[in-house]
């Protein structure tokens, strides 16, 4: 029944074809993305799908998607964070204060942590959002003052290890629950089950459409496209439960794609901060509150930058001076090769997470193929401007 | 004599829209060509292969200029023939002077080093010329649009214009500039200047133009002699819209009620200069299903009176009362305006009123994003819905509501805008210049929307700086001059000449 409403409504049923030719630029990075990754794979000699590696990618990542997901919505609302590599330092080095010289427990460093990164958020969306200082500035004293007070914070010195507890926030895995062990039952059962619910999840979105009569992407292209994210899952899935099972990193970092993605996409909050990117001047005028919204990304990032910043303690089992120089960069760098727009007001969630894959997988699969860091860095810059002219030239074609 | 300008079967197609169908358009040496047609009927287009901007080879046809077949590959080669256009969006640099404006990319300079002597001394030639006396050390932003416009025809001077492109010259100008404005153009062309103007007005056209070309959907339907033959606005509105229009300003039953918004003791201060005040004690009201008209000239504070109204979005110190249904209402900031029932639709859509990167859907459901929610979380299914039903009630032409409102035109912009504020579903709604810019055929439309949401029991308020569609449209009319309100008149009682008495008087 739903078949019939569908093909009277769909004006345009093209092929494939034509619709990925349309839509170039949401499957292009996520093509990108699959060339990269079967090209490491081979140079690699099949290392970077083995289930140790791919568990270590995501400990190697999960850190930057996280403070990517936020630096999105900075970066939508039309402003930009220099300071999350120095913050997330300098966080760190309060929750190893907190833990190692305080004493206090897991579960109250982690809230406290996060909360002192929310307070520097607002100090720096303060001055944005209230005294419309460029948030380039403000983000880059940020960054020179909380690199500034890790220093002092920790004397110039690592502090660490950490107890067990801690230290699980990074390298710790979700434990069989079903005893077998190898492989890993509950990693099978959890990405099964994720695996069905976005099936499912895009199944309901596309029969609303279909009820609404909205277009939308011909049934073939649908299938391909669910046919693909759930052979990935699986085969992620399967290879993590070879391992050790499901880092509990992976399932924080899961939980904030979900969440990240439907706040931008479905609610009126995340459609508004697209809106003060878009058109400040138009967005006021329709009664949105920008001044208060841009304060608020700026609190929202600062307290992923926290959480990242005890993700990268914790991995280190140490809090040190130079943690997280350069996150920033690469943080931005994911945000824009996801498809942002500097001007503000366009950028997705999966975009960013895909943008971040790209960069990470190629960071990993150079590391093991014994690339030196300097080649590396050429590598990626070439790679973030390719990205961005990709962009370019798609909107210039669209004309 | 042959023709200074010879464009032949002209031919452009982009994918899949003719958007220039075998035009011909040819311009005698010393006159002045008139431009006409509805938004998207080609002109700008037209305009574009003209100056190279699509390459010689992008379009079927060929130009003819000067007795010889041209070729421009970019705006420089057409420039260098002397062929200037100047553009509805002026192209100054606001942070510069109007002599460093006057040479942009065409500096007096010797190797490298800019004789500023000798573009002082040039700059003031050609402002005498243009008949604008600001000193050339002037920055170009501290002069108003009207100067503005005569030194871009001054740069025009400078280059050595022999065919000059004047795209809505007027659009932006108040009467009195844009009469200055075509005044210079008949003193260009006894020196020889040609000129193609570009305009919607046309009592306009009329005044200056020798001949006038209408195009529509791409073609080029008439050309008229205005020196062997009378040309009437009612003839060149038949070839643009292709029909004849009995009424430019539709009928409506008036069914005028009770007061609905009223306005008392409303004072605003300039938001930089606070020694200034902008508004001064303006009072007024709006009756349920009555349209009310403000005149005046640029400057007067319409805008500011509209805007500071609507949720203090201008100004400072803003003092004075507005009531809805006979209750004062907080203003105090947009939501809380929108929330009293009051809209504002602003003049400049494209800066102000739209998202132009996002499709139509989103622009509409963006004052009233409550409308298509549920505990925050949006239904966009409901949102598209929304969106189909006001592109069908407003006729939006486009294929679709995904589609992004940039690609729209500007009289299709304009409905998305309105269709924006009709969702958040207002009692009063100010709409400031609503057809500026927007073709004749367009217009009726917007006209026609007045009216069904007057007949619906709204108030509107209409701002504009046309006299005749303040005269067709409105019961009551408004008269503003330097922030107060200077004059009250009933539509059968108000003509053009009585507002501008009560503008002068002060």
């Amino acid at each position: 029944m739903a078949n019939s409403t569908e093909t009277a409504t769909a004006p345009a049923s093209k092929g494939i074809g034509a619709y990925l030719g349309s839509h170039l630029r949401e499957y292009g990075m996520l093509l990108a993305l699959l060339l990269i990754m079967i090209f490491f794979q081979v140079v690699t000699g099949g290392t970077l799908l083995k289930p140790v590696n791919i568990t270590n990618l995501f400990l190697q990542n999960s850190y930057i998607i996280i403070m990517a997901l936020g630096m999105l919505l900075v970066i939508v609302a039309g402003h930009i964070d220099l300071s999350v590599g120095s913050v997330a330092a300098f966080v760190g080095a309060v929750s190893a204060v907190l833990t190692l010289n305080v004493g206090l427990p897991v579960f109250l460093v982690i809230p406290i942590c996060i909360v002192v990164g929310m307070a520097i958020g607002a100090a720096q969306g303060y001055w944005i959002a209230y005294w419309r200082i460029p948030s380039f500035i403000v983000t880059l004293a940020g960054m020179l003052v909380f690199r500034g007070l890790t220093l002092w914070l920790l004397g110039g010195q690592n502090l660490g290890p950490f107890p067990k507890a801690f230290q699980s926030l990074s390298t710790g895995f979700i434990p069989d629950l079903f005893g077998v062990g190898k492989p890993n039952v509950t990693a099978i059962v959890l990405v099964a089950v994720a695996a069905a619910a976005m099936v499912w999840q895009s199944l309901r979105a596309r029969r609303r459409n279909a009820a609404y009569g909205i277009a939308q992407e011909p049934g073939a292209m649908y299938a391909l496209r669910n046919a693909v994210v759930v052979g990935a899952l699986l085969f992620v899935g399967l290879q993590l439960a070879n391992f050790r099972g499901l880092p509990n990193v992976l399932m924080v970092m899961s939980v904030l794609i979900v969440a990240y993605a439907f706040f931008t996409e479905n609610t009126v909050t995340g459609r508004r901060i697209y809106a003060v990117g878009g058109n400040l001047k138009a967005a006021r005028l329709s009664g949105i509150n920008a001044d208060r919204l841009t304060f608020l990304t700026f609190v929202n990032m600062g307290a992923l930058a926290a959480l990242a910043g005890m993700i990268v303690t914790a991995r280190l089992n140490s809090a040190t001076p130079k943690a997280g120089v350069g996150f920033e960069l690469d943080v931005i760098a994911a945000v824009f090769i996801g498809g942002a727009s500097m001007s503000g007001g366009v950028g997705k969630i999966v975009g960013v997470v895909v943008g971040a894959f790209i960069m990470g997988v190629m960071n990993n699969g150079m590391s093991i193929m014994g690339i030196g860091i300097d080649y590396q860095q050429v590598i990626k810059g070439l790679v973030l401007l390719a990205a961005v002219i990709f962009d370019v030239y798609n909107k210039s074609k669209q004309g | 004599m042959q023709p200074l300008l010879e464009m032949r079967a002209i031919t452009k197609t982009f994918p899949g829209v003719k958007a220039l169908d075998t035009v011909n358009l040819t311009v005698m040496p010393g006159e002045i060509h008139a431009l006409v047609g509805e938004n998207g009927a080609g002109k700008s287009t037209l305009m574009k292969v003209l100056s190279g901007v699509y390459p010689a080879g992008s379009y079927d046809g060929e130009i003819h200029y000067d007795g010889t077949l041209a070729e421009f590959r970019k705006i420089a080669d057409s420039e260098a023939k002397g062929i200037i256009i100047i553009h509805q969006e002026l192209a100054l640099v606001p942070l510069l002077s109007i002599a460093e404006n006057l040479f942009l990319g065409n500096e007096r300079a010797g190797r490298g080093v800019i004789d500023w002597h000798e573009t002082f001394a040039q700059t003031e030639k050609h402002l005498a010329r243009v008949g604008l006396s600001e000193p050339p050390s002037r920055l170009v932003g501290k002069i108003g649009v009207g100067k503005q416009q005569l030194v871009e025809i001054a740069k025009a001077l400078a280059k050595d214009v022999r065919l000059l492109i004047l795209d809505e010259p007027t659009a932006a100008l108040q009467e009195n500039d844009s009469e200055k404005l075509l005044d210079l153009l008949l003193e260009l062309k006894s020196h020889g200047v040609t000129s193609i103007i570009i305009s919607h007005k046309l009592n306009e056209v009329r005044r200056v133009a020798d001949r006038v070309t209408v195009l529509r959907d791409g073609t080029a339907v008439a050309t008229m002699d205005a020196r062997t033959e009378e040309i009437s606005e009612e003839r060149i509105i038949r070839d643009m819209v292709g029909r004849d229009m009995a009424h430019r300003y539709p009928e409506r039953d008036r069914n005028i009620g009770d007061v609905l918004m009223e306005v008392t003791g409303w004072n605003v201060w300039h938001p930089e200069q606070t020694e200034r005040q902008i508004i001064s004690d303006v009072g007024f009201t709006v009756r349920k299903g009555e349209i009310v008209g403000i005149a005046g000239l640029m400057g007067a504070g319409r805008t500011e009176l509209a805007m500071s109204i609507f949720g203090r979005s201008y100004g400072r110190n803003i003092s004075g009362t507005v009531a809805m249904n006979g209750t004062p209402v907080d203003t105090s900031d947009v939501t809380r305006a929108i929330a009293a029932g009051i809209a504002y639709v602003t003049e400049d859509r494209k800066e102000l009123g739209l998202i132009l990167e996002d499709p139509i859907s989103r622009n509409i459901t963006l004052a009233n994003l409550d409308g298509v929610s549920a505990g925050g979380v949006l239904n966009k299914a409901e949102e598209q819905q929304v969106a189909e039903r006001y592109r069908t009630a407003m006729r939006i032409r486009t294929p679709g509501v995904h589609q992004k409102v940039m690609n729209l035109s500007g009289g299709n912009q304009q409905k998305v805008v309105l269709s924006k504020w009709l969702f958040a579903d207002p009692q009063v709604l100010i709409l400031d210049e609503p057809t500026r810019g927007i073709d004749v055929g367009a217009k009726f439309e917007i006209y026609n929307i007045m009216n069904e949401l007057v007949a619906q029991g709204r108030g509107v308020v209409m701002i504009s700086s046309e006299m005749p569609e303040l005269l067709g449209m409105c019961d009551r009319i408004y008269v503003m001059n330097e922030g107060r309100i200077v004059g009250e008149l009933a539509a059968k009682d108000a003509s053009q000449e009585r507002i501008m008495a009560h503008i002068l008087k002060n």
